[in-house]
């Protein structure tokens, strides 16, 4: 290399942090990495997904995990043309706040479409899910919606 | 979708990884220190103020603010001016323990940097001891810290307390 090139050099920080989930994160994780939705139960009889530990209203610890899912509706979205590096695909998606059915919230993913023109306020969507053996208890397991019916 | 009962333990733990990618340009100053690394040289840079010289410059002096112009080749070897010897492991570690790792002040330099001691049993580490800069074959130098593989005991004896107490 001549001297008088300008050096450069990729540089990585990367701090490998590892938290712990407590009981609910823990188990809707857990559920996820088994293909399945977890909610937990409000004390106004609402069911929130994706869990949280404490009522919203009471802060009490929340009510029974019951089962959502796995399809639901599209709340609101954004298509993103050009994905980042970091984003969870590489092709052209939508992050969109799905409500599960059975679920009284909506939880942040991702919607996997061939054009925006497949995605819709209020269109139906289903969870896909990664293969079994590549899941690991974290919400990549889920891959990200898909629009119900529709091939995407 | 599966409703079989998993096998596997609970979701206790979730990695969280955080990470910044950079390109790292290194200036003009530490470019001249990189480019002597990659001849098998340490190049250091002089202020013109307090004449200490800085290896690796960063261009300026933090004493007297002002830039350091004038380069100089300091020694292949230097003092340990004070050290610490390595037990414990831990995550992307790539030498075996126990190791050394010292603070070296270059023959000709006014500021140590850290460098690796090797051959040489670690309660045998001492400050003062002299040692030398063991580079990459010639092939595999780069602008890189990478090109020193280790300093070593040169075989000199110890330089007296006073020539480094003021780089502690």
């Amino acid at each position: 290399m001549a001297d008088s090139e300008v050096l450069h050099a990729a540089h990585r920080l990367e701090y490998p942090y590892s938290r712990s989930t407590g009981p609910i994160i823990g188990a809707f994780l857990t559920a996820l990495r088994d293909g399945r939705f977890l909610g937990a139960t409000g004390s106004d009889g609402r069911v929130i997904v994706p869990p949280t530990e404490y009522d919203p209203i009471t802060s009490d610890d929340v009510g029974d995990l019951v089962e959502v899912g796995p399809g639901g509706i599209i709340e609101s979205w954004a298509w993103v043309s050009e994905p980042l590096r970091k984003h969870p695909h590489q092709t052209p998606f939508a992050w969109a706040l799905v409500r599960l059915d059975g679920a009284d919230t909506a939880l942040l993913h991702t919607v996997i479409a061939p054009t925006p023109d497949a995605v819709a306020t209020g269109a139906r969507v289903t969870a896909r899910f990664r293969p079994e053996s590549e899941r690991i208890g974290s919400m990549a397991d889920l891959e990200g919606f898909v629009p119900e019916g529709g091939a995407a | 979708m599966s409703d079989e009962t998993t096998e596997l333990a609970p979701v206790t733990t979730l990695a969280t990884p955080i990470r910044l990618d950079f390109d790292f340009t290194p200036g003009i100053a530490q470019s001249k220190f990189l480019r002597g690394l990659e001849h098998g040289t340490f190049m250091g840079q002089r202020c013109a103020t307090c004449g200490k010289v800085y290896v690796p410059s960063r261009g300026s002096c933090p004493t007297d603010g002002v830039p350091t112009t004038e380069d100089v080749l300091l020694g292949n070897s230097g003092t340990v001016t004070t050290y610490c010897v390595v037990n414990v492991p831990f995550a992307g570690q790539s030498i075996e323990i126990p190791y050394i790792c010292a603070q070296i002040l270059l023959d000709g330099a006014n500021l140590s940097f850290m460098g690796l001691i090797q051959e040489i049993p670690t309660d045998q580490i001492r400050m003062g001891m002299r040692v030398e800069a063991v580079w990459v074959d010639e092939a595999d130098l780069t602008p890189s810290l990478a090109s020193v593989r280790y300093f070593r005991p040169n075989g000199e004896d110890d330089a007296d307390y006073e020539t480094y107490k003021e780089y502690l």
